[in-house]
């Protein structure tokens, strides 16, 4: 569904790429999940994708077709993409928030539909939002802003969703309603591709894992090929384990006290730090 | 409900227009004033009427309207509740180039609004020179940086052209930049209507692109929206409407920046009903504050750009808790 192939991008004036070929693939009925520290080149993915940055090699590439022959509202009906921050300033009813999901459908004469109204209301459902169609954006909490963001990305209709951390600021409860939500949706039959700080939920949700490192890709494959120490290690600069759940089986990582210590170097205090 | 607003609005809009064509210095009752407008009864009144209440009540609607129109475009788009006209630099480029014709020694009022309009259209380009040249695209926050800057320079330069002149240039340069649609005449309405209902025309289809800008430059790209071509053309729609109302009556604060604030506080939310409203707003605001200023201090009257600030500060100060 959505596939970078080699590709390369850097902001103007920037020293170094953001990414360097960066190869991934998010295919329809899965969720797919890109890891990795802060400034590794996740949220450049997400700019690439809304062509804000257009990359210097490489291509991407939705449904095989290269990504620059869609036009924005073409693409905006592909793939739907919830950018990592938004804050609303104005009042506005969480309907008519979700309400705007459809604009890449409207046209400057066209009016909603009543079909634009029934999607704009399966997708308050879908997002578990229904209960708050009347209330005001600016009123809502982290949890709720959250999944009304993802009601308005499910109206745009597309089979693909792009998240850049949906979780942040989201309580143990919301955090997993949230990846229940984009589990089921990728059940479903949508590529579902999610940006995320969240490795240990990754890990039982995700299908396949993409691990980023300074722009590039430094592991990619399911959870238990991708969670492994030392690499976790090299990349978070951080001591740490990775274990098996026992309750749930999926690989969960472990940070240890310790200190930050530079990338390469054994770390301390774990058992490896003699090696 | 939303009927009921609309058509509540038009009938506040209609008794302003009642009561500013029959008060006056001379006033007129409302029967006066229907003979006056088909033509029969005192001639006098028929004068009064035709020749100076109308045009005037004429030239104030068109310029609230606008004013108000240019504002919710900007507040929206720039997703700030304090941008307005004046605020981005338009305002006090049309005034510079009002001002320069003065001190040149241009004396034909009907040559000062294309003056006023040329300063207007060389501040905007400016404005958007400094906002490509500091980010390459329509940033808010570089736009509004922008044309603070700007308005700055452009009360810097009028100061200094004032400074080194004759006293009957400072007055008509003073007396202009406080604002006034006394003077009125069909002339000056016929093209600023067409200005006007250019820039209206333009914003309320450009509206639906407004709702999704207003929930930021990430967001509206996600939603396939071109964001800085839409930001730019809503500027540029915006920035006509306030050129061509400054050119015709000089500049007149605090209506662009009150005006979307009632429309909202109504509920209003989508930017075409916003857009809409704050004309009916805006010219009901201004016929009421041109009444104000003919009326509450006779023989003398009081600058219209007085009393709109008069009228804005109260209000901002009730609103100022919900802003912060």
């Amino acid at each position: 569904m959505i596939r970078f192939h080699e590709v390369s991008a850097q902001y103007p004036r920037a020293p170094r790429e953001a990414l360097s070929g960066v190869s991934l693939h998010a295919p329809a009925g899965a969720l797919t999940a890109v890891v990795g520290p802060n400034g590794s080149g996740k949220s450049t993915l997400v700019r690439v994708l809304l062509r804000r940055l257009l990359p210097r090699r490489g291509r991407v590439e939705i449904d095989a077709r290269p990504l620059d022959t869609f036009d924005n509202r073409e693409l905006a009906r592909r793939v739907a993409v919830v950018p990592q921050r938004e804050s609303a300033v104005f009042s506005l009813p969480v309907r008519e928030y979700v309400a705007l999901g459809r604009y890449p459908h409207e046209g400057p004469w066209r009016a909603e539909t009543r079909t634009d109204l029934a999607l704009v209301e399966q997708a308050m459902a879908d997002a578990g939002v229904t209960e708050l169609a009347t209330r005001d954006i600016l009123a809502l909490s982290g949890g709720e802003w959250q999944r009304a963001r993802i009601a308005r990305a499910l109206a745009q209709g597309g089979d693909a969703l792009v998240l850049d951390e949906p979780t942040t600021f989201l309580d143990v409860g919301h955090e997993m309603g949230m990846f229940e939500l984009l589990a089921s949706l990728a059940r479903a039959g949508r590529a579902v591709l999610v940006i995320s700080h969240q490795l240990n939920l990754i890990a039982r949700f995700a299908d396949t894992m993409v691990l980023l490192h300074e722009g590039q890709v430094v592991a990619a494959g399911p959870p238990q090929a991708v969670m492994q120490a030392t690499t976790l290690e090299h990349v978070y600069h951080w001591p740490l384990v990775v274990t098996r759940d026992p309750a749930v089986g999926a690989p969960s990582l472990v940070p240890l006290r310790g200190h930050r210590h530079s990338s390469g170097r054994s770390p301390v205090n774990t058992s490896e730090s003699s090696s | 409900m939303r009927t009921a607003l609309w058509v509540g609005g038009l009938v506040v809009l209609l008794a302003l227009c009642a009561l500013a064509v029959a008060l006056g210095p001379v006033a007129l009752s409302l029967r006066e004033v229907r003979d006056a407008l088909v033509g029969v009864g005192d001639p006098n009144a028929i004068a009064i009427v035709r020749a100076i209440r109308l045009p005037r009540l004429t030239l104030a609607l068109i310029v609230g309207a606008a004013l108000g129109m240019a504002g919710a475009a900007l507040q929206g788009s720039l997703r700030n509740a304090l941008a307005e006209p004046y605020l981005l630099g338009v305002s006090g480029g049309a005034a510079v180039g009002a001002v320069l014709a003065f001190g040149a020694g241009v004396r034909d009022a009907s040559a000062i609004p294309i003056f006023a309009c040329l300063g207007g259209g060389a501040a905007v380009g400016a404005v958007l020179l400094i906002a490509r040249a500091a980010g390459g695209r329509a940033d808010a926050r570089v736009l509004i940086m922008a044309g603070v800057i700007m308005g700055a320079f452009a009360n810097a330069v009028i100061m200094v052209v004032l400074a080194n002149a004759p006293p009957n240039t400072v007055r008509g340069a003073v007396w202009w930049m406080m604002g006034s649609v006394a003077d009125a005449g069909w002339a000056q309405i016929r093209w600023l209507a067409a200005y006007v209902l250019v820039g209206a025309i333009a914003l309320l289809l450009l509206a639906r692109q407004i709702d999704v800008l207003a929930l930021g430059e990430e967001p509206a790209a996600a939603l396939g929206l071109d964001v800085d071509r839409s930001a730019r053309r809503i500027y540029l729609a915006s920035s006509l409407l306030a050129a061509a109302t400054v050119a015709a009556a000089g500049l007149i604060g605090f209506v662009g920046l009150m005006v979307p604030h009632i429309v909202r506080a109504f509920g209003v939310r989508r930017h075409r009903a916003i857009v809409a409203g704050a004309a009916l707003v805006g010219a009901a605001l201004l016929v009421a504050a041109d009444l104000v200023a003919r009326t509450a201090m006779p023989p003398a009257e009081l600058p219209l750009g007085a009393v709109t600030a008069l009228l804005g500060v109260p209000f901002f100060l009730l609103r100022i808790r919900k802003l912060a």
